[in-house]
């Protein structure tokens, strides 16, 4: 049955590839020629891997866009972090592509080896971070300031709560969420932050728990985790990881839960609040829109919600609480115009302490000093990659 | 049981053969071949609605069609052939040694140790050599074990040899702790990716030369070692029959030692040819199933070197050929382990017909 959907699928995506291309003439809108661009991109999954569809849909949208056809756009699936994955960067150079993509961390070193032996070729590398340090003008970084779309999601599961509290259901106290987390890794202590200080900034009683996996997509690891943390009395539950497993979890125990990537609502029909979601369309269009215009990459590129690179799925009605919508619309807006930050320094304590006050007396926490000024933590500036790896009060990590 | 069942010829009978020509037995092969390149054909052709031979076209595209995947063709079915090299002195001895994988993550796990903890120490030509001595070493180590165990306590080397692939793996994952980088990536990425320390260096301009010069050596020695030399006719005789060898004088202990040693060895070289000649990282999947692979490669060419050649570069190429494939035609990577899994299925299955002759049943009167 799963083979005959995943053909499917694959027929749908091939004529949406198909008539995507017929359509593109007449948008094509650019300055420069596009037609003798070609564009290489590596991938760490196929389609049927919510990290990577993603950044499949996003290569779509960017052909769509500035009107590249099928044959200017050569794709590799299932790349291993070994020397393979050099094999194939150095193939598409080979291929003649003008600008090759990467989309999983562990590809870094190898991409970087292979921008070195091809200085005409540009190399975008996804969740890296040594790009700057390199010294190599044509490598770049490039991730998304997922953390906001994060913070949106948890604002979702903090009215939730709310609701929960009003209805009886639990009372302020027991407001725990539990965390579905992968490593404990910068990228993900970032992520579980800023949807906890989302939740927070509606439901002020809230506390959560965290729990590592130790893998980026393990169905029945997250499954399991999940499970640990309702019976841990958690009484709503997101995830930093690639499945479905801690949603499938939920929607068993009628928990509700925020996820990750993609819309959670074909297996959590009941439970799934909504996602907080990475659109990857606009960096790719800005980067290959920058090969066709010979204008300079950014070394590291981090966008959010201004620039439409993240958001979060659409919510489901069956149960988030009412006027939701109203309120993640109001704070959208206020993280557009840059007048709300999620990672603001008053809004949290690290050991009972403001963070600047650390800063200055504790020599463990000078480093933060590059990121923490004007009042809030610079989360993506310094490099795109996410740096936040403080552990705030309100929250427990149940493993290392 | 009745006189009547007892008469009734069965539809189809197999004998087992007495012998068979030389040219008759490339035959059937042949046909093997053709076969499963027309299956893989037809299923190339319903995935993708493209002419086969467009798709063949591709295939040769992707394994030779440019310089690097040329080189590429030509370095993984060096890897393949000197571990299949490394395998014949075992398997020749009927010492069922599946340990392969264990050994090469073995040697490249030391070797990828030498290069992260010397690769300042010493000129890269050093280097290289004791990252030979000691990956070999390594391997020999794997391989020695489930020998000492077998000669002494006749424990399974089949299981043995199986266990200590997966520790050979636990090794592998416990070195990346402390290897990892970038940090938090769970891989080691590239080794020296800067100072190419204990890199392979170029001859005549091409990157792989070195990895060319090694396997053929190696392949001759073994060649050599088997067909010329008292030890290898000493393996010969303790793999027909130990009892035999017992009676002849062979201290049988010692040969089984020594050649798993020799075997290990070899595989643990592979090891350093992968790591220090190719990928230049060391992880789990550095073996990549190669040491399964080349028992096959090993037994379907009978342990003929050149045999071996050949096999080895009709399974790379295809595998080679069906990346580009996959790519050209947005088909997902597995299509090429699909092929080879074919391929294989056709070449194991045909040894069948060349054992055994199949007759149909002959009319009715004939069997009364």
């Amino acid at each position: 049955m799963k083979k005959v959907v995943t053909l499917v699928l694959i027929l749908v995506m091939t004529v949406g590839m198909v008539t995507g291309c017929g359509k593109s003439d007449t948008k094509d809108t650019t300055k420069g020629d596009s037609s003798d661009i070609k564009v290489g991109i590596i991938y760490i999954g196929d389609e049927n891997e919510g990290y990577t569809a993603a950044h499949m849909d996003g290569i779509k949208e960017m052909m769509n866009t500035l009107g590249l056809s099928k044959n200017q756009v050569i794709e590799k699936t299932n790349i291993a972090e070994d020397e393979s994955c050099y094999d194939a960067i150095v193939d598409l150079a080979d291929q003649g592509c003008n600008i090759i993509f990467a989309n999983s961390f562990g590809y870094e070193t190898y991409m970087m080896q292979a921008a070195g032996e091809y200085p005409d070729i540009q190399f975008c590398h996804a969740t890296g971070y040594q790009a700057k340090s390199s010294g190599l003008a044509n490598m770049h970084n490039y991730f998304t300031a997922v953390y906001e779309s994060r913070y949106v999601s948890g604002v979702v599961a903090g009215l939730k709560l709310n609701d929960m509290i009003k209805n009886g259901t639990i009372t302020a106290d027991q407001a725990k969420m539990g965390y579905v987390g992968a490593y404990n890794y910068a990228e993900v202590v970032s992520g579980y932050t800023s949807f906890y200080l989302g939740a927070r900034s509606v439901c002020p009683s809230v506390t959560m728990e965290v729990q590592y996996t130790n893998s980026w997509g393990d169905m029945a690891a997250e499954n399991e985790v999940a499970k640990q943390l309702i019976a841990d009395k958690c009484v709503l539950i997101s995830q930093h990881a690639d499945t479905t497993g801690a949603p499938t979890a939920c929607e068993e125990a009628n928990i509700p839960c925020v996820g990750y990537n993609v819309d959670m609502t074909s297996v959590a029909p009941g439970t799934a609040l909504t996602s907080a979601t990475i659109n990857w369309g606009p960096y790719y269009i800005y980067a290959v829109k920058s090969i066709i215009d010979k204008t300079a990459i950014a070394t590291d590129w981090c966008q959010g919600f201004a620039d439409g690179a993240v958001s979060i799925s659409p919510l489901n009605d069956k149960a988030v609480a009412p006027g939701t919508a109203d309120e993640v619309a109001k704070v959208e807006a206020s993280l557009k115009d840059g007048s709300l930050k999620v990672f603001d320094t008053s809004k949290f304590t690290v050991q009972g302490s403001k963070i600047e006050d650390l800063i200055t007396k504790d020599e463990k926490f000078s480093k933060y000093s590059a990121y923490v000024s004007d009042g809030y933590f610079h989360e993506s500036e310094v490099i795109s990659a996410p740096a936040f790896d403080l552990r705030i009060d309100g929250i427990t990590e149940l493993t290392k | 049981m009745s006189k009547e069942a007892a008469n009734k010829e069965v539809f189809l009978r197999m004998t087992k053969r007495d012998s068979i020509s030389k040219r008759k037995a490339w035959a059937i092969r042949g046909i093997a071949v053709v076969l499963s390149l027309i299956l893989c054909a037809l299923i190339i052709v319903a995935l993708t609605n493209d002419n086969p031979f467009q798709v063949y076209l591709g295939i040769i595209d992707g394994a030779v069609g440019r310089k690097r995947r040329f080189w590429v063709t030509v370095r993984e079915t060096m890897v393949l052939l000197i571990i299949a090299v490394g395998l014949t002195p075992a398997f020749k001895m009927r010492f069922w040694n599946i340990g392969a994988e264990g050994q090469i993550l073995m040697g490249g796990t030391a070797t990828a140790a030498m290069m992260i903890y010397f690769g300042n120490a010493m000129p890269n030509w050093l280097l290289l050599l004791v990252i030979f001595i000691v990956s070999s070493l390594a391997g020999m180590l794997w391989g020695l074990l489930p020998a000492v165990f077998k000669a002494y306590y006749n424990t399974n080397e089949t299981l043995f040899t199986l266990m200590l692939n997966y520790v050979a793996m636990q090794i592998v994952t416990f070195c990346i702790v402390f290897w990892e980088n970038p940090a938090g990536s769970n891989t080691v990425g590239i080794i020296n990716g800067a100072t190419r320390k204990g890199w392979f260096r170029n001859i005549f301009g091409q990157q792989y030369v070195l990895n060319v010069i090694i396997v053929l050596i190696m392949t001759l020695a073994v060649y050599l070692y088997m067909k010329h030399s008292k030890q290898g006719y000493e393996i010969a005789v303790v793999g027909e029959s130990q009892n035999t060898a017992k009676y002849a004088g062979i201290n049988v202990k010692k040969v089984i030692i020594r050649t798993m040693m020799i075997s290990g060895g070899i595989c643990g070289l592979a090891g350093s040819i992968i790591v220090s000649g190719a990928s230049h990282t060391i992880s789990t999947s550095t073996a990549g199933g190669r040491g399964f692979t080349a028992i096959i490669v090993a037994w379907m060419s009978k342990f003929n070197p050149v045999a071996m050649l050949l096999v080895s570069a009709f399974l790379v190429f295809m595998q080679q050929g069906s990346i580009q494939i996959a790519s050209q035609y947005g088909l997902n990577e597995n299509a090429s382990d699909i092929i080879t899994g074919i391929l294989l299925f056709f070449l194991i299955g045909c040894e069948f017909f060349i054992n055994y002759k199949v007759e149909f049943r002959k009319s009715k009167k004939e069997v009364q």
